[in-house]
């Protein structure tokens, strides 16, 4: 699938669900099973991808790198309170920082 | 039965949805940079923000996408799984606002988390309307705009690494999963859906471990809540922020 075709059907996609949620007569989607399912799916997806972009190499390998030690800091600020732009900056400097020291 | 809104009530709404918007917009800037250094042209990401909207969804599909051109079926799949949640929110949105035609379109594209949360959580009907609007549309501005602005800057920026943006996704990841982390069985779901990716990483192509890890995980939930804890009320914060006053009978 080129590039191209990921952006263009997961946008359609998005906005195909986004409306059903508008049009579709509620009682199709009430209910306590649906608004389970619907609120642990996001959290299930991202913390996979929290996961995968910490510690997989591009070739799927497993590693403990510069990226471990800045997500752990990136949690630390979560813990403090911080917003989301100093939280994702402060990551980035943190494994900056130790790559251009030589680690990881 | 909507009374026009006071002047303070109104102003009050309006900061609120400003001050939610730039604090949204400004992290636009982190998608843009993430999505070039992913691989992405200039056009590619701002059409992304665009026509998709949707924060999660497209950190989703330009982390996939780091991992090669070849995750892009998984990439869409992750995104459209994440998108699932706004359409509940859609139902909340359609009762709240009562549009239809060309501003239904409008409202349903700018349905995502932030402009629910405000508009559910003002407790006039008026004011929920203005709160969705003004959030929604404030946001679909200044995401763009900086979309646009941090897909230039990662375009100069070269080399990702250097940069350590590639630790800037998983932080991003992080930071929009945290506010979910509010209940013992989210932390559950968070830590087996880790767990199973990583394990998963080294034998399936880039994208699926993240789409197996997500099944695994909720049907983990599944199984133990059928087994366990048949009657236990479920308490999702975001989702009880979503649901407050969207109720028929709880706007004045």
């Amino acid at each position: 699938m080129s590039t191209w075709t990921t952006v263009l059907l997961a946008g359609v996609l998005a906005y195909a669900l986004k409306l059903l949620g508008h049009v579709v007569p509620a009682r199709w989607l009430d209910g306590e099973r649906t608004a389970r399912v619907t609120s642990a799916l996001p959290i299930a997806l991202l913390a996979a991808l929290v996961a995968v972009q910490t510690f997989t190499t591009s070739s799927g390998g497993l590693v403990l790198d510069a990226r471990s030690v800045a997500v752990g800091v990136a949690i630390v600020a979560l813990l403090l309170r911080a917003p989301f732009i100093v939280v994702v900056v402060l990551a980035a400097a943190v494994a900056a920082g130790l790559r251009a020291a030589g680690m990881g | 039965m909507t009374a026009a809104l006071s002047r303070e009530r109104r102003g009050q709404v309006l900061r609120q949805a400003a001050s939610v918007s730039v604090a949204t917009g400004a992290y636009g800037i982190s998608f843009g940079a993430l999505s070039v250094a992913a691989g992405l042209s200039v056009w590619q990401t701002c059409v992304l923000s665009l026509l998709l909207f949707s924060g999660g969804s497209q950190f989703a599909i330009v982390g996939i996408l780091a991992g090669g051109p070849s995750g892009g079926a998984a990439a869409v799949a992750t995104s459209t799984l994440l998108g699932v949640r706004n359409m509940l929110y859609g139902l909340q949105v359609s009762r709240m606002l009562d549009v239809g035609g060309l501003r239904r379109l409008a409202a349903a594209h700018l349905t995502i988390d932030e402009s629910t949360a405000v508009g559910v959580a003002q407790p006039e009907t008026r004011a929920a309307r203005l709160g969705f609007w003004a959030t929604g549309v404030g946001i679909y501005l200044l995401w763009n705009l900086m979309t646009f602005v941090g897909a230039l800057v990662g375009d100069a920026l070269g080399d990702p690494r250097v940069w350590g943006l590639d630790a800037a996704a998983a932080a991003a990841f992080c930071a929009l999963l945290w506010p979910r982390l509010k209940s013992v069985d989210a932390f559950a779901i968070a830590a087996l859906a880790a767990l199973v990716a990583v394990l998963l990483a080294p034998h399936a192509p880039a994208g699926v471990p993240v789409l197996a890890a997500a099944f695994a995980a909720l049907l983990a939930g599944w199984w133990h809540r059928a087994h366990h804890d048949p009657a236990a009320p479920h308490h999702w914060t975001d989702e009880d922020l979503a649901t407050r006053g969207a109720e028929p009978g709880a706007t004045p």
